[in-house]
């Protein structure tokens, strides 16, 4: 019977949630450790740790080397700190009760 | 006989609403002040009985201010409306203008000036509700002032940019007064004329206001549009020079003002260079080059995540805080110094807005 659900069972349309917790990445992007709930796909965690090494590196080739990045979107703020060549990020999902600032 | 006027409060806030309440039944025309949490009930309440005006919060569960404000306008456009509402962001003052409502007020600004927020809410209440006509009108700057003087006006309109805030004076159909980034009088009148675009609102009058300026609307009016006119098409070359230095040294001034260190007004690839200003000896190109790049990488990263649109990127080091706010046409990095303090998101959005007109 479970092999039938899987065939004709109807897939829903889901909300992708948005990540909350912390992590670190090193020099490559790679993740080390996570507090960001185990559902989350981790292949979205590397590309979070990627941008913002990517933002870290540029900003150097820029001559404004920054130590600390946030990027804010309309529902999640990432906030990334450098460390040793890989970085410590924070996600904070925002709710309707966060300031926007 | 009047008969009394009937307002309908909608908030989620029940305190908030036993509060409002209270405070508009003691209005000089005594409403009959109804209340509801919800936006269903609300709309319930609006098609069993007549009411007058609307006093909408944005924030709710479930379905928010906008939303209602949208059926209203459809279903009982007699009907008046004001947003009361805690979001200070402008761009909802400028989406509840889209959707027609009358007036626009914060409920810190409704604690802070209650006289005035009553006076408004008389002059929405009163009795020649009955004549004229309401609609979303996109006119000119220029075209609403003649209008509210060749009418013999007397009003204070407040005139919203983004976060610039500017306000006008009228007596009689005479401008009396204006204020606008932190000037007075004709500096602050030429200020605002040069905003390109913006919502207006006409708030009641102050016969008390001291009058700063002496010269006739006509006059100014010209004088400011053929300012602008130079400015915009010179076909002297040293006039071009002179307005472009004009305007340098104007930017320069508003950085020295606000005490930035630097801005960057970037273009999208391909559509013109850069444009700088505090520097110093610095390229603006990597600058130039990091601004589009963070962009592109924090865009690709939110449609990935599906975290919405970015609104800003923020970063710092150990000289200064930088700030990059992409808007439709142009991005900009603005460099701050570290002990910079206070507001600066908002300080900077005001920035550009000047810095964009």
């Amino acid at each position: 019977m479970g092999f039938l659900k899987k065939l004709f069972g109807r897939s829903r349309a889901s909300v992708q949630q948005l990540p909350s917790g912390s992590l670190t990445v090193d020099r490559n992007g790679e993740v080390i450790t996570s507090t960001v709930s185990s559902g989350y796909p981790k292949t979205l965690l590397r590309e979070i740790g990627r941008a913002v090494l990517q933002l870290f590196r540029e900003s150097r080739t820029a001559q404004m080397p920054l130590g600390e990045v946030s990027i804010h979107y309309a529902s999640l703020r990432i906030t990334a700190r450098e460390l040793r060549g890989g970085a410590i990020i924070f996600l904070f999902p925002l709710t309707a009760q966060t300031p926007t600032n | 006989m009047e008969t009394q006027q009937k307002i309908l409060i909608l908030d989620d806030d029940t305190d908030w609403l036993e509060l409002s309440r209270e405070l508009l039944s003691q209005l000089p025309s005594r409403p009959e002040v109804r209340t509801a949490s919800t936006s269903r009930r609300a709309l319930a309440l609006l098609e069993a009985e007549p009411f007058r005006l609307l006093i909408c919060d944005l924030k709710m569960p479930r379905m928010d201010g906008l939303q209602v404000l949208a059926i209203v306008r459809r279903r009982f456009p007699e009907l008046r409306t004001i947003v009361l509402s805690g979001l200070e962001d402008e761009e909802f003052r400028s989406r509840a203008y889209a959707l027609g409502v009358d007036l626009f007020w914060l409920k810190s600004d409704m604690q802070h000036h209650g006289k005035m927020f009553a006076e408004c809410l008389e002059s929405l209440l009163g009795s020649d509700h009955d004549t004229g006509f309401r609609g979303i009108q996109s006119k000119s700057l220029m075209d609403i002032i003649q209008m509210e003087c060749l009418s013999r006006n007397s009003a204070v309109l407040r005139i919203t940019r983004g976060p610039l805030v500017g306000r006008l004076w009228l007596q009689d159909g005479e401008l009396i007064d204006a204020e606008a980034e932190g000037a007075h009088g004709e500096t602050a009148l030429r200020r605002i004329l040069a905003w390109k675009a913006g919502t207006f609102e006409n708030l009641p009058a102050e016969p008390n206001r001291k009058r700063t300026i002496q010269k006739s609307v006509n006059a100014l009016l010209l004088e400011s549009a053929q300012d602008q006119d130079e400015n915009t098409n010179p076909t002297d070359p040293a006039a071009i020079e002179q307005a472009a230095h004009r305007k340098t040294v104007w930017k320069l001034a508003l950085l020295t003002r606000e005490g930035v260190d630097f801005v960057v007004g970037v273009p999208p690839e391909g559509e013109g260079e850069p444009e700088s200003l505090g520097l110093g000896v610095q390229p603006a190109a990597p600058l130039a080059k990091w601004t589009r790049r963070a962009a592109e990488i924090a865009r690709r990263l939110g449609e990935k995540l599906e975290a919405g649109p970015v609104s800003h990127i923020s970063g710092q080091n150990l000289e200064r805080q930088v700030l990059m706010l992409p808007r439709e046409n142009k991005a900009f990095l603005i460099g701050w110094p570290t002990e910079a303090e206070g507001p600066l998101m908002e300080k900077s959005k005001k920035l550009i807005a000047s810095w964009d007109s």
